[in-house]
């Protein structure tokens, strides 16, 4: 179904701002004009500023720590050492229950006696002026024992390397094996075997204002307020009150304007939990924001997987079986509260997902390492299982000598097998793979352009077109973290009050990242209510103003929060009507609001402004019959509970060229099909998908954090980790297929994180299909001038 | 005799956003610090401090430049504008001010963290070569990381913004 046609069923006909319209942002015009307030921006009386000291090492203990130099310098308020802090807040310990044998070490916002990756704080120093904290920190006295280090996945299970944490007898975090059918046979009796080692790069995402947070405790009320950039001001509360044995209602974080996040603000952070430290022990702000080198170091880093893959197949195409062996290098902790299993976890789960793959075995292991702490980002696992899957699919289509794309439709779900689920858990509800297929190539005119690529071969110009049909979960349950014992809500809420003046405030427990959380709220309130989008006024991320729910993260903003605020809408237009119809001695059925007015249903004459029905309930409330009570304020909630999460699917396709001589890759063109449900507002998603694509493209192409045999990151500064530009991305066009879930009345899926999960894999099919006329390939990413060159044998 | 002690601190006097402004600063500051920190101006963001990001970007006497690089003192005398003055300024106001709407418009930002400084680099574009083309203008915005929207709505904006200018030039 055409996405104008689902959102024509839900938006009041005919109106320019119902559900499906492409509206602008009215929260950005703020940041347009300099006047968004990132925490950094904020600076209240007394604030004192954090910096930290980190180590230099991979692993090593700390054999002397003296702060006294540092205590005594020019405007240093406090030093905390590890030992400090640790008095003050409880260890965590980053494991998911619900996950067999996970297991990891406790760990301290700053190392208490060693240090477990470079980078990893160790003190932290509060001063008037940040210039000041930093000289200070040059006063630390600090002497180290370097011990082994513990950074190259493939050996970290072998009994001659080291184990990081003694206690807990190996490297291993934890493993998974999800297995369905019998994969030897199907292996046995298949007419072609493709098989790959796919690699691809641990990375960071970067966003541009870094991780920024400002506590404030005030000894007098007992009161901790917290400004932090984060998409996930529940979760933060809760981890503080529970860390710091504070009750939890005298702790209210707020997220103001959030700089980007992409996953890796939903994580606990050291350097924040001590400056959280800091102001409980001095009873004053203290603000701590990372920079960028130590950004690098300190942020969560993700992907990095060896996943050895292989695929049977039939002499007709038919897909018998898929094989994948996933390892991954983590931290040398799990991260904190979320764990580091769920790449591993998605990818063990989707190897060609999309597909009717057969007899299937996948088995993750995910091993620690000394190196930067590592988790969920953008598209958690998606991106690498795409890879991997579409990797397979290109590999038996050549050998096939089958056109990719049509290998592809072959192969596909059948659209009657819906809901289908999958080994290991999820639940595909239904998709729309063999729709978005036909418009993508209709897009991106599939034919001619392989034309176009076929006679610039001919005259030595090497184009590759790639493919990557993509599913994407979305809207997850409890099933994601609440059932593993991580209080993480999977529910979101909205309260819709009606101002005195016929307004609305929409209080919504998700958060703005940039996204467009604010705005997808205020448009589903406008339209469902009836009134002008400019009349809903959205406040977000504060504990203290919203209800509880869960933030962003995993494709859930939309999708649950934005059912929540469907329902409340619902609920706050019948308490409205209800209260007019009483006034009116008549039937609430008999009305309707529009345009912020309430109406007669069938002639549409103005019955009652909203400012008028605000006023009676509020200030004339001699004029209200006395046995009726009207509730201008309503709350709803909403959590899927149907299935472990929302299935969504898409297909991106990739057209670039490569130079031989240099390895350089120009992108032409991509083009993305997605199929996020029900759209609010195509103007948010379009650019959100190009957003995540370009993620991907930097993935496949840019970005890695390199590390040492000993544990050192080679390349952390913004000019050594490349970071995509926009002279070197291409124009993205984006089509919809609409396959609403009907697990909520919205219908709405995740859109935040496809983009991510497909890319990658388009941009390496493309590089492939370019490189196979030369007999070379390429299964590593990002794929970079020197193993473009390697794999044309041009360099050694 | 006494050695000569250094210089920590002097007197600056510039013009930011077309007000006077006299201040006693530290040698040692830059001057992305100096406008948020001593003059409040919040608006221009710090995002790498080595010069890559270009989040810091403003203009000083009529040229972009990385904030982050350049030290408060060496603003001595000079005229600067900000994201807070720059659609009211002489100059490239008017421009700036196209730029919001369209940005606006087509939704060419997310979290906005690298948008004024979006708009200050774009705007020296348009300002000298209205008639640029897409890559010119991909080029151009190349010194502006932004990681939320795939800049193709960024080069949308300021491709309209560049064709609404050269229409109306004789």
């Amino acid at each position: 179904m055409p996405q104008e046609s689902r959102g024509a069923t839900v938006s009041a006909a005919g109106r320019r701002d119902g559900i499906g319209a492409s509206l602008p942002r009215t929260n950005a015009l703020r940041l347009l004009s300099g006047r968004g307030q990132y925490v950094d921006d904020i600076n209240p009386p007394r604030c004192l500023h954090a910096v930290v000291l980190r180590s230099p090492y991979a692993h090593a203990r700390i054999a002397r720590l003296d702060v006294a130099a540092a205590a005594a310098a020019l405007g240093v308020v406090r030093v905390l050492t590890g030992r400090d802090v640790a008095a003050l807040c409880d260890p965590y310990v980053g494991v998911l229950q619900h996950v067999p044998g996970m297991q990891s070490a406790p760990q301290w916002p700053l190392a208490v006696e060693r240090a477990c990756w470079q980078g990893e704080p160790v003190a932290l120093v509060a001063a008037a002026t940040r210039a000041e904290a930093e000289d200070a920190l040059a006063l630390i006295e600090i002497e180290w024992d370097e011990l082994p280090a513990v950074t190259d996945a493939e050996s970290a299970l072998d009994p001659a390397t080291p184990v990081i944490h003694p206690e807990l007898g190996s490297n291993l975090c934890f493993e998974r094996v999800v297995e369905a059918g019998d994969v030897a046979a199907a292996f046995a009796q298949a007419a072609h075997v493709v098989e790959a080692e796919f690699v691809t790069g641990r990375h960071t995402a970067v966003t541009l204002e870094s991780r920024s947070l400002l506590a404030d405790f005030n000894s007098a009320d007992g009161q901790l307020t917290v400004w932090h950039s984060t998409q996930v001001p529940y979760m933060m509360q809760w981890i503080i009150a529970r860390h710091f044995r504070l009750p939890e209602t005298q702790v209210r974080v707020i997220a103001p304007d959030v700089g980007g996040s992409f996953g890796m603000k939903i994580h606990i952070y050291g350097d924040e939990m001590a400056a959280v430290a800091a102001s409980l022990v001095l009873g004053r702000p203290v603000k701590f924001v990372a920079d960028r080198l130590e950004s690098f170091v300190g942020d969560f880093h993700a992907r990095g997987h060896r996943v050895r893959a292989r695929m049977a197949l039939s002499k007709d195409g038919e897909i018998l079986g898929v094989e994948a062996d996933d390892l991954y290098g983590i931290g040398a902790y799990s991260g904190y509260p979320r764990g580091s299993a769920n790449e591993g976890l998605q990818v063990s789960n989707l190897v060609c997902a999309a597909y009717r793959r057969g007899a299937y075995r996948a088995v993750t292991r995910a091993v620690f390492q000394n190196k930067a702490m590592y988790g969920q980002y953008r598209a958690v696992g998606h991106p690498v299982a795409c890879l991997v899957s579409e990797g397979l699919m290109d590999l038996a289509a050549a050998k096939l000598d089958v056109d990719p794309a049509e290998f592809r439709r072959r192969n596909y779900i059948s659209p009657e097998s819906y809901p289908l689920k999958l080994a290991g858990g999820p639940v595909l509800e239904k998709l729309s793979q063999h729709e978005a297929l036909e418009q993508l190539l209709q897009m991106m005119d599939y034919r001619g352009l392989r034309a176009e690529q076929l006679q610039l071969h001919k005259q030595g110009i090497h184009r590759g077109i790639g493919l990557a049909s993509f599913v994407e979960n979305s809207n997850p349950s409890a099933a994601t973290y609440g059932q593993g014992g991580v209080s993480i809500a999977s529910q979101d809420s909205c309260t819709l009050k009606l101002t005195a003046t016929g307004g609305i405030v929409a209080a919504s427990s998700i958060t703005e990242c940039g996204q467009g959380g604010y705005a997808v709220i205020q448009q589903v309130v406008a339209a469902v209510c009836g009134v002008p989008f400019a009349q809903v006024k959205v406040v977000l991320g504060d504990t203290e103003t919203t209800p509880v729910g869960g933030g962003v993260w995993g494709s859930r903003g939309t999708g649950i929060c934005g059912e929540a605020a469907l329902q409340a809408g619902k609920a706050l237009k019948a308490n409205i009507l209800a209260f007019v119809a009483r006034l009116q001695e008549s039937e609430a059925s008999l009305y309707d609001i529009r345009d912020g007015r309430v109406i007669d249903a069938s002639t549409a004459v103005l019955v009652m402004t909203l400012e008028d029905v605000a006023r009676t309930a509020y200030f004339r409330t001699d004029q209200v019959p006395k046995d009726f009570q009207p509730e201008l304020t309503v709350t709803r909630s909403y959590a899927q509970k149907t299935w472990n999460g929302a299935y969504t699917n898409g297909i991106q396709a990739s057209y670039l060229e490569i130079d031989i001589d240099t390895g350089f890759v120009k992108m032409l063109k991509h083009w993305v099909v997605d199929d996020c449900g029900t759209i609010i507002n195509p103007l948010l998603v379009d650019e959100q998908i190009r957003g995540a694509c370009v993620q991907g493209m930097g993935a496949a192409l840019f970005e890695q954090c390199l590390y040492s045999d000993e544990g050192q990151l080679l390349n952390g500064s913004l000019m050594d980790y490349l970071v995509p530009m926009a002279g070197e991305m291409p124009d993205i066009a984006v089509g919809h297929t609409c396959t609403p879930t009907a697990t909520s009345e919205l219908g709405a899926k995740g859109a935040g994180e496809a983009g991510t999960a497909g890319a990658s894999a388009a941009v390496l099919n493309a590089v492939n299909d370019a490189l196979r006329p030369l007999g070379a390939s390429v299964a590593e990413i990002p794929a970079t001038p020197e193993r473009i060159l390697r794999a044309l044998g041009r360099i050694a | 005799m006494n050695p000569p002690q250094p210089v920590t601190e002097v007197d600056i006097a510039l013009t930011v956003n077309g007000e006077n402004v006299t201040r006693h600063v530290p040698v040692r500051q830059n001057l992305v610090d100096f406008l948020r920190d001593t003059l409040g101006l919040t608006g221009t963001h710090v995002g790498c401090e080595h010069g890559v990001c270009g989040a810091c970007t403003v203009r000083f006497d009529g040229a972009i430049v990385r904030a982050c690089l350049m030290l408060a003192v060496q603003a001595d005398g000079t005229d600067i504008v900000t994201i807070e003055g720059a659609a009211t300024a002489d100059g490239n106001g008017e421009i700036v001010a196209d730029l919001q709407r369209e940005f606006h418009q087509r939704n060419a930002l997310q979290c906005g963290f690298c948008t004024p400084a979006m708009l200050l680099t774009a705007a020296e574009l348009i300002a000298v070569r209205p008639q640029a083309s897409r890559d010119e203008i991909r080029t151009h915005l190349s010194g502006n990381y932004c990681r939320c929207t795939g800049y193709q709505s960024i080069v949308d904006a300021v491709e309209a913004v560049c064709r609404k200018r050269a229409g109306a030039q004789p």
